[in-house]
């Protein structure tokens, strides 16, 4: 049995923790082993989130470890850019084309990365970092809060896995009235990495 | 059936699954989820109480009157409740207690990272750690089974990583039994139940007795196991740390302590006959290595791993590497090519958020140059720039103390002690009472936004909610001070800046004690917003002045500032401090 490790890396607000609960599902519902952490004390507070989650036929640590990472999800470029020491040749990063800046950069004390910076640090170790316009392609579809969803879609992809699966894992915990909104951004997701691989 | 669950909603599933009826709590990172999650089932009575102390007390009642019951808190919180925890020790109990303390390595959301451990052997009781949410879902059940049998409360240990970790729980389809239907009496025991000296001086021995037998009781536990492998080498872990150790040493040999106080010493001598040599694996504190050290017994432990902070997979690869233990290459193979953390990626520290209240006070007690004494809670975030409006900040109520500490020792300065409103109700009350009492010129300032905001918005009993949703009756700040005999108070709206200046110079004039509330709803929960300011490049001179709030929407841009409305909650503070009135609502 093949084991998965994901890191999603990104600001608080933007769904990283839905998403790490669904991914965390989906892995039990695909009859895996589930362990999934998350650090969030300060995180609505602006600060960043960082949530683990793994797959296996036997988990120990709910921690992914350096260099074993096969999927970075990054829901916004810098925090993304965080993890590059957990990556791996074998790596796959779907990262969000999206800035928040921090404190100090709207402060004119520092700058934000260029998205070459930031592609060029991931690339030192991970073999293919996966651009997408996924808070574009939420509000196109009416509602930033989906963006993660989004995410899940274009990562769906890539990990496999019945889609009908994914698709039900996703409806299951979002609340009902925004299920047909999420149903639609994780289709988008799929679509995007098959047309528009960067 | 499997459900995925955090340790913390296993704890309250295994509370509710084994007839737990009362859970008393306040609320503290990472165990908050506890009670929340306990509070959502039938049949139980769960409640935040003003602090750790007072929920302590709650169980121990419900516990005499023969009920299951679980009060929950977070490390520095088992500090607030010693003095119950101790007495409780002494007289036990009937019905079963569990005291869940979860611990914060790494101190994520905390002010230190005390290892609670010590508190079993502290406080003499026994103490289980769980390493997965079905351990710690199991392992309420065998504390409630523990309490009983021996007559003592038993402690759970949590940390971070276990409360904020998920993982697969076994679930039931049937609930627990119900509660009986006859109303039990209070069974009257005055020789067991009050510690005056002659009684308590009963007690000890027994306690002492205690002790011995539930070590004995550890021997045959199953939550201690020796698991086989390689003899080379034998671990001896609990908890997260048993994970991680077990994630690096696949093929070792490990002796996994489910009951972490008072350890199974025969068991010890048995697993270390069987190997070559043994490192204990633990955070923080040489809890178990000291004890087995005591036995005689020659273990590797922390001269291999600090005493300080969390300890992750990676991590005890990189020591066990450096201390001969792991070969060199299974530890190169695994370490990062890159820097973790380059310079070209800006930190992102945690700030008051857009909207929030507690920046118009601390933009006006920074320009009026007090000294500010502060407390716990999201108003701590006072102290980062570029407000850096908050000069001490230690543990819950505090501040009060503190403040009136500094001005019985004569400084020149101008001070004032802020509390948040919660934390108020917590321990603010009595050093409030200690300023009146003993004549200080203090000005308190409570900045109340109505709720428990750093921890998610928990209720409290200034809130007129509780936590399973019932409208109580809620105190009122004003009338409490008042009733403490304070005769200066005023209340007034953070937002408004001049108002609010006008106050604080009127109250720090004064050479009476005084209590100003600066009231306004945290927006994170009221999710309130107003229409966003515009600045116009045209007029902005770039002077910085806005900036200086630190309020995340406000933008640097090439020679003005841009205010994104995304992000922006319309409070008009920035429209309140511009100079040149760049800054308007359209």
């Amino acid at each position: 049995m093949k084991k998965f490790d994901f890191i999603l890396a990104g600001v608080g607000g933007q769904g990283t923790i839905l998403a790490s609960n669904i991914l965390a599902e989906v892995g039990l519902e695909l009859g895996y082993e589930v362990k999934k952490s998350e650090i969030l004390g300060m995180a609505q507070r602006g600060g960043t989130v960082e949530s683990h989650v793994r797959w296996g036929e036997k988990v120990y640590s709910p921690l992914v470890e350096e260099g074993e990472v096969d999927f970075l999800l990054g829901f916004e470029m810098l925090e993304a850019g965080r993890w590059s020491s957990f990556l791996k040749e074998e790596s796959k990063v779907i990262i969000n084309r999206y800035q928040i800046p921090p404190p100090a950069v709207n402060l004119g004390k520092a700058k934000y990365p260029k998205e070459k910076e930031i592609e060029s640090l991931l690339k030192a170790t991970a073999g293919e970092v996966i651009w997408v316009d996924a808070l574009k392609t939420a509000q196109d579809l009416g509602n930033p809060a989906v963006a993660g969803v989004v995410l899940l879609g274009v990562l769906s992809t890539q990990v496999g896995g019945s889609t009908e699966i994914w698709q039900k894992v996703v409806e299951r915990l979002v609340p009902v009235k925004f299920q047909e909104l999420n149903r639609k951004a994780f289709q988008m997701g799929r679509q995007v990495t098959t047309t528009e691989k960067i | 059936m499997k459900k995925i669950m955090t340790g913390n909603e296993a704890i309250a599933y295994g509370a509710y699954m084994n007839g737990v009826r009362v859970g008393s709590a306040y609320p503290g990172t990472p165990s908050t989820e506890i009670l929340e999650s306990f509070a959502g089932y039938p049949h139980v009575f769960a409640e935040w109480a003003p602090n750790e102390k007072v929920a302590l007390d709650v169980g121990i009642g419900a516990a005499y009157a023969g009920t299951r019951a679980m009060v929950a808190m977070k490390h520095v919180g088992v500090n607030v409740a010693a003095d119950s925890l101790f007495y409780v020790v002494y007289t036990g109990l009937k019905g079963g207690l569990v005291i869940v303390t979860a611990d914060d390595p790494n101190m994520h959301s905390s002010q230190n990272e005390q290892d609670n451990r010590n508190y079993a052997k502290f406080a003499k009781l026994p103490m289980l750690e769980p390493s997965d949410s079905e351990e710690a879902k199991q392992f309420v059940g065998l504390a409630l089974e523990m309490s009983e049998k021996f007559d003592t409360p038993v402690m759970l240990r949590s940390v971070t990583r276990l409360s904020h970790s998920s993982s697969p729980v076994e679930v039931s389809k049937e609930g627990p039994p119900l509660p009986p239907e006859d109303l039990p009496l209070y069974e009257r025991n005055i020789q067991k139940y009050v510690m005056v000296p002659a009684n308590a001086r009963l007690r000890h021995p027994l306690i002492e007795a205690r002790l011995k037998k539930l070590a004995e009781y550890a021997e045959t536990l199953p939550v201690n196991r020796i698991e086989p492998g390689d003899d080379t080498l034998g671990i001896i872990a609990a908890g997260a740390a048993y994970q991680y150790a077990r994630e690096v040493f696949p093929e070792a040999t490990f002796l996994k302590l489910g009951m972490v106080y008072p350890l199974p010493e025969k068991m010890i001598r048995k697993f270390a006959a069987g190997v070559e040599k043994i490192l204990v694996v633990e955070e923080l504190d040489p809890f178990f290595e000291e004890q087995i050290r005591l036995m005689g017994i020659e273990v590797r432990g922390k001269d291999v791993f600090p005493v300080i902070g969390e300890l992750t997979p990676n991590l005890i690869r990189k020591y066990t590497a450096k201390a001969g233990l792991l070969g060199e290459n299974s530890y190169k193979n695994k370490v990062a090519a890159t820097d973790s953390n380059p310079d070209i990626l800006p930190i992102r520290p945690p700030m008051l958020c857009p909207g929030c209240g507690h920046r118009g006070l601390f933009h006006v007690l920074r320009e009026a140059d007090v000294v500010v004494f502060g407390d716990i809670g999201c108003y701590a975030l006072g102290a980062a720039p570029p407000l850096s409006a908050v000069h001490t900040c230690g543990c819950m109520g505090a501040s009060v103390g503190v403040a009136h500490g500094v001005s019985k020792a004569g400084v020149q300065d101008r001070i004032v002690a802020v509390i948040g409103d919660s934390t108020f109700f917590h321990a603010g009350i009595h050093p409030l009472i200690n300023t009146l009492y003993n004549g200080s010129s203090v000005t308190t300032i409570i900045t109340d936004n109505s709720i428990t905001a750093m921890t998610g918005h928990q209720q409290h009993p200034g809130t007129g909610i509780t936590l399973q949703k019932q409208q109580t009756k809620a105190v009122n700040l004003e009338q409490l001070v008042r009733g403490i005999g304070f005769e200066k108070i005023d209340t007034c709206d953070p937002y408004d800046l001049d108002n609010l200046s006008q106050v604080l110079e009127d109250h720090l004039a004064s050479e009476q004690p005084s209590v100003i509330i600066a009231k306004r709803s945290c927006v994170l929960y009221t999710r309130e917003k107003d229409e966003p300011p515009q600045v116009d490049p045209e007029e902005c001179t770039d002077c910085g002045t806005c900036l200086e709030l630190g309020c995340s929407p406000l933008l640097q841009e090439e020679g003005y500032v841009r205010i994104d409305p995304l992000l922006c909650n319309g409070c008009g503070l920035c429209i309140q401090v511009c100079p040149v009135g760049a800054i308007t609502r359209e």
